[in-house]
């Protein structure tokens, strides 16, 4: 004898993989998510990057020689400006980057100032646009320069000189607790809008549509036909979750070009990907049965996804909460909470800390909690209020 | 002959909204759609439900159909209890309905074979009986057709086949005729008949009065709720038409309520 629950499970797949535009639909999400975030990547790239073969337009009044040594180590040209004014007024029409204003006698004046003689120090003036991504980033580097300069002429002591070799994490931890924070946020909103796109659809579509009594009066029990529906639900929300995961694993280090070296996804072993398996795996059949149940008590498709609102806000809620939680927690107990500990399971495997425990409980605990939907939703297909309610 | 269905003093009120007390000048919260009803229908008989509109013709067969709960009384169907083992008697009828809608995205071919897997029926007698029924009804052309693309007439055709997949001894339809043309509706009329001869038990809900007196072996008169009259037709008729008999009924019983 067949499976019914298998039966059922078969039919609603081959409804959604028979309409293309479903299919689309679902597969869109992760493309179009790639393409946007990657374009964010480089469009902030560009904003806040000047070319590396970029070559300024700076001029100077007064240049001291100790500048124009600087300058010309750092590679930066500098020309004589004619008039104070008519050089301001082309660093403001951008046509000049930088004008570098020194007072008389600049290298005998700091040579004879004394710090602690409280006269105020020799100033040295830079004017720069700021609307100008280049003005400003000339502007970092000429005032770094003469901040450097000076500081080494006071020099009593250093703080990490050199710079290199002092932050001890691993590029692997650093793009870890990156991901650990974005990720389960990410995560909860790609699972539930998997869920939210196809669960009203098929409970609250086949009520409004009449073709859930057809299959009522048929001796197959109201379990099997809820259970058939969340597996199928299930497998395609997985889907569509897998496609927005994907698209945004591969174009978060994109996106992060120039903030972090070395950021990829490939820094997770197999097991970790295992294990977020089976808790994406556990948080679908949460979501999938929430929304259903919601969906049964809807008319419409319409009313059910009106219902199916608040599932999004707890769902982003406990996303959220993993973004400042600093890795997994702990506690066990924190386990046993529907969606939290799937957000805490999430940012354990991406920071390395998971606890194998801790995902065993919330997969046992989801797994329990569909348990109970699918009940709830067997004993709602069983009342005639709900499936006949007009 | 076997008694296949027994109905023994089935009753289902409906709850009455605010604005629909206010509407009819009520103070009843209940409405008594099904009202202590019974009857019989026995092995190869077609019984005929008649009645107006509203009188609970449909709210009766979705009892016996298990779709909704009687708050009292009982109907055996083959011995089945509608209220204790609703699963057996859903495996021993075929429903027909307007309501029960097909999805519009498969084919015929499709669901009959979903609906052959939901009642257990072996793949090689789904197969045959699918070929017969599917070449009876002219539904074999367009068995690879999606439900959305059939004509009205094509997808009752259908919703009948796929209703009876499973072969069952009881058939109940509610206005088998209705919205189907002339040509059409004979198909059906015919197929009633030739059921009927092969020995299935037919219940049909309808308010039109010469499909019962072409149809029908039994027929049962429900007013307001209640069986008024339930006999053979030709005792039913009383040597009147059978609209004029009706009239008369429903004058007596209307007239009787007042």
């Amino acid at each position: 004898m067949r499976n019914s629950i298998f039966t059922i499970m078969k039919k609603e797949l081959a409804r959604f993989f028979g309409d293309r535009r479903m299919v689309v639909s679902i597969l869109l999400p992760g493309i179009l998510i790639y393409v946007m975030y990657s374009f964010m990547g480089s469009a902030m790239g560009d904003a806040f990057g000047v070319d590396e073969d970029y070559i300024p337009s700076i001029q100077a009044v007064r240049l001291p020689e100790s500048a124009s040594m600087l300058m010309d180590a750092a590679e930066l040209p500098v020309g004589e400006a004619a008039a104070v004014e008519e050089a301001k007024a082309a660093v403001t029409a951008q046509e000049l980057d930088l004008l570098l204003v020194f007072p008389e006698g600049f290298d005998q004046a700091v040579a004879g100032y004394e710090a602690g003689s409280g006269l105020p120090a020799p100033n040295v003036e830079i004017y720069y646009n700021s609307a100008s991504t280049n003005s400003a980033f000339v502007y970092q580097s000429v005032a770094g320069l003469l901040d450097a300069y000076e500081a080494q002429m006071v020099n009593k002591f250093d703080v990490n000189a050199g710079g290199e070799g002092y932050d001890l994490a691993t590029a692997e931890d650093a793009a870890g607790s990156f991901f650990a924070m974005m990720m389960p946020m990410l995560l909860m909103v790609f699972l539930y809008s998997g869920c939210a796109a196809v669960a009203p659809e098929s409970i609250a579509g086949e009520k409004e549509r009449g073709t859930i009594a057809t299959m009522l009066i048929t001796p197959i029990r109201r379990g099997d036909i809820a259970l058939g529906k969340i597996l199928a639900l299930a497998v395609i929300s997985m889907i569509s979750a897998a496609s927005s995961t994907v698209g945004t694993v591969l174009a978060l280090p994109k996106m992060m070009d120039g903030v972090t070296d070395e950021m990829s996804a490939s820094i997770y072993s197999v097991q970790d990907y295992l294990l977020l398996a089976a808790v994406i795996l556990s948080t679908v059949l949460v979501l999938v049965t929430l929304i259903s149940i919601l969906s049964a008590f809807a008319k419409t498709i319409k009313e059910a996804q009106t219902y199916a609102m608040p599932v999004m806000l707890l769902a982003m809620g406990m996303g959220i909460t993993g973004m400042f939680g600093g890795g997994a927690s702990q506690d066990l107990a924190a386990y046993c909470i529907p969606l939290y500990n799937s957000v805490q399971c999430m940012a354990g495997v991406f920071s390395f800390s998971v606890l194998p425990a801790g995902v065993g409980i919330t997969v046992g605990v989801n797994g329990l909690v569909t348990l109970l939907g699918v009940f709830v939703l067997a004993k709602m297909f069983n009342s005639e209020k709900i499936i006949f309610a007009r | 002959m076997r008694e296949l269905l027994q109905v023994q003093g089935l009753t289902k009120t409906f709850r009455l909204s605010a604005k629909q007390q206010k509407l009819e000048k009520t103070r009843e919260k209940v409405r008594v759609a099904v009202d202590h009803l019974s009857f019989t229908a026995y092995e190869g008989e077609i019984f005929g439900l008649l009645g107006p509109n509203g009188a609970g013709k449909t709210t009766t067969l979705r009892l016996l159909s298990t779709l909704i709960r009687p708050d009292s009384g009982d109907a055996l169907v083959d011995g089945a209890s509608v209220v204790r083992e609703p699963d057996r008697v859903r495996g021993g009828i075929g429903f027909l309905t307007s309501e029960l809608k097909l999805e519009d995205c498969f084919t015929p071919n499709y669901l009959f074979d979903f609906f052959a897997d939901l009642h257990k029926v072996e793949p090689s007698v789904r197969d045959r009986r699918k070929q017969a029924l599917f070449a009876r009804f002219g539904v074999d052309r367009f068995a690879e057709v999606k439900v959305a693309n059939l004509s009205t007439g094509m997808k009752q055709k259908v919703s009948l086949v796929v209703s009876i997949v499973h072969d069952p001894d009881i058939i109940i339809f509610d206005e088998p005729t209705n919205g189907l043309d002339v040509l059409t509706a004979k198909v059906v009329t015919d197929f009633l008949e030739e059921l009927r001869n092969q020995g299935k038990t037919i219940i049909v809900s309808t308010h039109i009065f010469s499909l019962i007196e072409k149809l029908c072996d039994r027929v049962g008169i429900i007013i307001n709720g209640r069986m008024i009259v339930c006999d053979t037709l030709d005792r039913v008729k009383d040597g009147m038409s059978l609209e004029d008999r009706f009239f008369e009924i429903y004058r007596e019983t209307v007239g009787e309520a007042e």
